[in-house]
């Protein structure tokens, strides 16, 4: 007999080892993330996946499933939270949705729509964030980067290159490349590496492909992400993640 | 970079592994000034890291620069009880006098002068630190004595030495600072105990000394002590020493580990430095006996980069202790009893004192909380049982080896047992270090401070509490201010407004930047308090201000967004009128009307349902 939770009334089954968010998407329950991603090892920085657990907030993805816990997800008081966390990833760094190539395919743009963020709320803080054009194939727009470190863990998990790390704190935290130069064309970075493709915002873009399809046929043009996330996430248990990398992975 | 480095000699003292990173680095800085081009890739092969790692480490603390900082690098301390003591004129004459702008390097390479977090001299304030070292008591005259010996390009070792000296300033002593022990003592009772104590379950413990059940009797028969004792950590929490010393011994594991927190960050807090500094042994003994009690065989004293000036005299205090057998193999020859301690130095990161973070930064990473559980009971250091308690907790542990648990449980409350050490700051006649037995009112330590006139008392620093003149009676202890040691007195000619923004700005700058509340919340918060300081604050902003601690609350990482806006709302609930005398105006109040600007369009397109209109937000 397999433990179950509770998820907005919902009973759902976990396996051991499980975290909450795990749980959720394999019972098809959608919980709003950004920095999750199935395929690699929670991180649990982004806090947008926060939920409220017996009455106390807490990160799912990062939460191991328990039997008998009370999982609040859906809830105004939880949603205004991950509105708040929205606007202020928005806030911090540069994001110009009309102009951007991932429009429509962007992470945080869908999940802006779908939580219903309306305004700015934040004074925005318009860091300088130069680009790195350096690579013939690949642009890096760090306008855009939200820190959510899947490049990183895809590099180094996936990759086994550990071509993005992380530097600076608090404010200033960055993203930067492993080479002598600090240019991405002097990396090991291959146009076939995983960490290529698992930017959710527009930081990382193959040159010459931004607008092979056209705005309005985008994925989350179609539907919101809260369709489409389930679609996504695996409904057996999560298989062990790639190789954790101890030297480049924070707070893990 | 004005020197070279001699980088293999500084490679040699450690062992080549990616655990040494910020140990290098640290030594790096000191000997050049700076991680110098091309360095940061040497470091990154011998010890077999990425070199964006490297990079990565070197920006994350504030006292390591990839870029030159100057051959002088001049920190003053910026605790709002280092502004009370005028910190910010002197360090505008100090780079009057240096010719130099704040937080740039002089062209010539010589000197930068920039501010810092709390460096724990308050009471000596106001601080500097050069090239690290401390120089406290700075007033004009020590302004010009050190920009002459610096555009005297004097070596700092030829600096005179009076510069340097550090008071204790111990007003007030109790059981803990007037233990007259020597050095094994509480060793020695440790291990006497298990004779005289007969522990039936001593071959259930999963100890290294698992084998030797006779052994076995002095680890646990301590540890019941530890606990009837009813300790608590002393670093702020208060989780109770005993069970976590229990639990860290019956943890699965290779090998355990015991850690001393000594990054006392905590702005207004600086009773580790004196302990430190004149009890030493007390602090590495209470470690022992911990090792003792868990059966550890490592142990790191983690010192904040600020207590530079500590690193020699503690080193030397470790060398005496293991030459007379009270470190390293086989303690006071009891076979199997072996441990020893190493002294890591932090490099400027409030966010270390968090004790998984902490251990990330013994692991030479960035200083990042982990995610909880496991706690570091069971996954510690390199994932293994271990044991981190603050400086306080481990001379308690030591005192309490000797004269048992139920004489420690006797001095202060119910739920609070012993004595504390209280950092004593700001308005008052006599700053330094208090110890009371818990239970004590906020009342009687002002009177012995010679406090007059006081407004408020900032209680465990910007983490803890604002308390104004009608709560003054309430007491130090767990159940009702529960504190880590800051005491910052504030009398009524202080404005708490600019209390709270020193404290917002401190929250922003050491923010580690993990998670997206923290990260941004932290900013968010000071470019408010700024812009109301400015005189354009709106009751918008002060609603702003709730909304951020609402979030921070919810959904920080960690202790320090969970508590970084803290002493915004404490001093708005206490002391409003400090706010609203600041602001343009109390209700927000548009001059431009979204919903009649679009009257015009409505009557263009003939539409007037919902969608036609928007409401004001306010």
């Amino acid at each position: 007999m397999s433990d179950t939770f509770t998820l907005d009334g919902d009973e759902i089954p976990f396996e051991s080892g499980q975290t909450v968010m795990q749980a959720a998407l394999a019972a098809g329950h959608y919980v709003p993330h950004l920095c999750y991603h199935p395929e690699f090892r929670p991180h649990g920085s982004c806090k947008v996946c926060t939920v409220k657990v017996n009455g106390r907030f807490a990160t799912s993805c990062t939460l191991p499933a328990q039997a008998g816990l009370n999982v609040e997800s859906n809830i105004d008081e939880v949603n205004a939270i991950r509105r708040t966390l929205v606007q202020m990833l928005f806030a911090e760094g540069n994001h110009f949705c009309p102009t951007c190539e991932k429009s429509g395919n962007c992470v945080l743009q869908a999940l802006g729509y779908d939580l219903g963020v309306m305004t700015a709320g934040f004074r925005h803080l318009f860091p300088d964030r130069p680009v790195d054009a350096s690579h013939p194939d690949i642009l890096l727009d760090f306008n855009r980067c939200i820190l959510c470190e899947l490049c990183v863990r895809a590099s180094c998990e996936v990759d086994g290159k550990c071509v993005f790390a992380l530097a600076g704190r608090g404010i200033t935290k960055h993203l930067i490349v492993n080479s002598e130069s600090g240019r991405l064309v002097d990396t090991e970075v291959d146009l076939a590496d995983k960490a290529l493709s698992v930017c959710p915002v527009g930081v990382i873009l193959v040159k010459r492909k931004g607008f092979a399809v056209p705005i309005g046929e985008r994925r989350y043009d179609q539907s919101p992400i809260s369709a489409q996330a389930l679609a996504d996430a695996p409904r057996e248990p999560a298989a062990p993640a790639g190789r954790p990398c101890s030297s480049c992975e924070e707070g893990s | 970079m004005s020197e070279q480095v001699d980088l293999n000699a500084i490679l040699d003292r450690h062992p080549r592994r990616p655990e040494s990173l910020l140990q290098v680095l640290r030594e790096v800085q000191e000997a050049a000034g700076g991680i110098p081009p091309g360095v940061d890739a040497e470091i990154a092969a011998a010890l077999n890291v990425p070199l964006a790692r490297v990079r990565g480490v070197a920006g994350f603390y504030s006292f390591l620069s990839l870029e030159p900082s100057g051959h002088y690098r001049v920190l003053f301390s910026d605790n709002i009880t280092d502004r009370m003591l005028g910190n910010q004129e002197l360090m505008q004459a100090m780079c009057g006098k240096l010719w130099l702008e704040p937080g740039r390097t002089s062209e010539d390479g010589l000197a930068s002068v920039d501010f810092t977090s709390c460096t724990g001299m308050c009471d000596q304030g106001p601080a500097i630190l050069v090239n690290g070292w401390a120089i406290p008591r700075m007033d004009g005259g020590r302004v010009d004595q050190v920009a002459e010996l610096v555009l005297a390009q004097r070596p700092l070792a030829e600096w005179p030495r009076e510069l340097f000296l550090v008071e204790d300033n111990v007003r007030r002593a109790d059981v803990l600072l007037g233990h007259g022990l020597q050095p094994g003592d509480a060793l020695r009772a440790a291990v006497a105990r298990g004779a005289d104590h007969q522990v039936e379950d001593a071959a259930n413990s999963r100890s290294w000394r698992e084998a030797n059940v006779a052994a076995a009797q002095g680890p646990l028969a301590t540890l019941e002590e530890i606990k009837r004792s009813n300790l608590r950590g002393r670093g702020g929490a208060g989780f109770t020493t005993g069970f976590k010393w229990e639990a860290c011994r019956n943890a699965q594991g290779k090998g355990r580990y015991v850690v001393c927190n000594a990054d006392e960050g905590e702005p207004g807090t600086f009773k580790d430095r004196v302990l430190l500094n004149s009890h030493a042994d007390l602090v590495f003994e209470g470690m022992t006996v911990c090792a003792y009690v868990i059966g550890a065989s490592q142990g790191f004293l983690y010192l904040r980069g600020e207590y530079r000036h500590l690193l020699e005299p503690l080193r030397e205090t470790l060398a005496r202790r293991r030459a007379v057998g009270l470190l390293g193999k086989s303690i006071l020859g009891q076979a199997g009893f072996d441990f020893d301690i190493e002294i890591h130095l932090g490099a400027g990161a409030y966010v270390c004192g968090e004790e998984s973070a902490l251990i990330e930064s013994l692991e030479g990473k960035r200083g990042i909380p982990r995610n909880r559980p496991p706690y570091p009971v069971s996954h510690g250091y390199l994932q293994q049982p271990t044991t981190v308690n603050n400086v306080e907790t481990f001379c308690a542990a030591a005192l309490i080896a000797v004269q048992g648990g139920d004489w420690y449980r006797a001095i202060g409350t119910a739920k609070s047992a012993g004595t504390k050490l209280l950092s004593v700051s700001g308005d008052c006649a006599r700053p330094g270090i208090y110890e009371y037995p818990f239970g004590t009112p906020v009342r009687q330590v002002l009177e012995d401070c010679g406090a007059e006139r006081t407004l408020a008392v900032q209680i465990s620093g910007p983490s803890g509490i604002c308390i104004s003149a009608d709560e003054f009676d309430r007491r130090i202890a767990f159940e009702d201010l529960p504190t880590a040691g800051a005491f910052m007195v504030f009398d009524n000619s202080r404005d708490m407004f600019e209390v709270a923004r020193n404290f917002a700005q401190f929250f922003a700058h050491e923010s580690c930047g993990f998670c997206t509340p923290c990260r941004v919340g932290t900013s968010m918060q000071k470019e408010i308090m700024d812009k109301i300081a400015r005189g354009q604050g709106t009751k918008y902003d002060l609603d702003q201000l709730g909304q951020l601690d609402r979030v921070l609350q919810a959904a920080s990482h960690c202790g320090l967004g969970h508590g970084a806006c803290n002493p915004v709302l404490d001093t708005l609930k206490r002391f409003r009128p400090a706010y609203e005398r600041r602001l343009k105006a109390l209700t927000f109040q548009p001059a431009f009307d979204l919903d009649s600007a679009l009257a015009e369009a409505r009557r263009m397109t003939g539409r007037d349902d919902a969608g036609a209109h928007i409401r004001s937000e306010s």
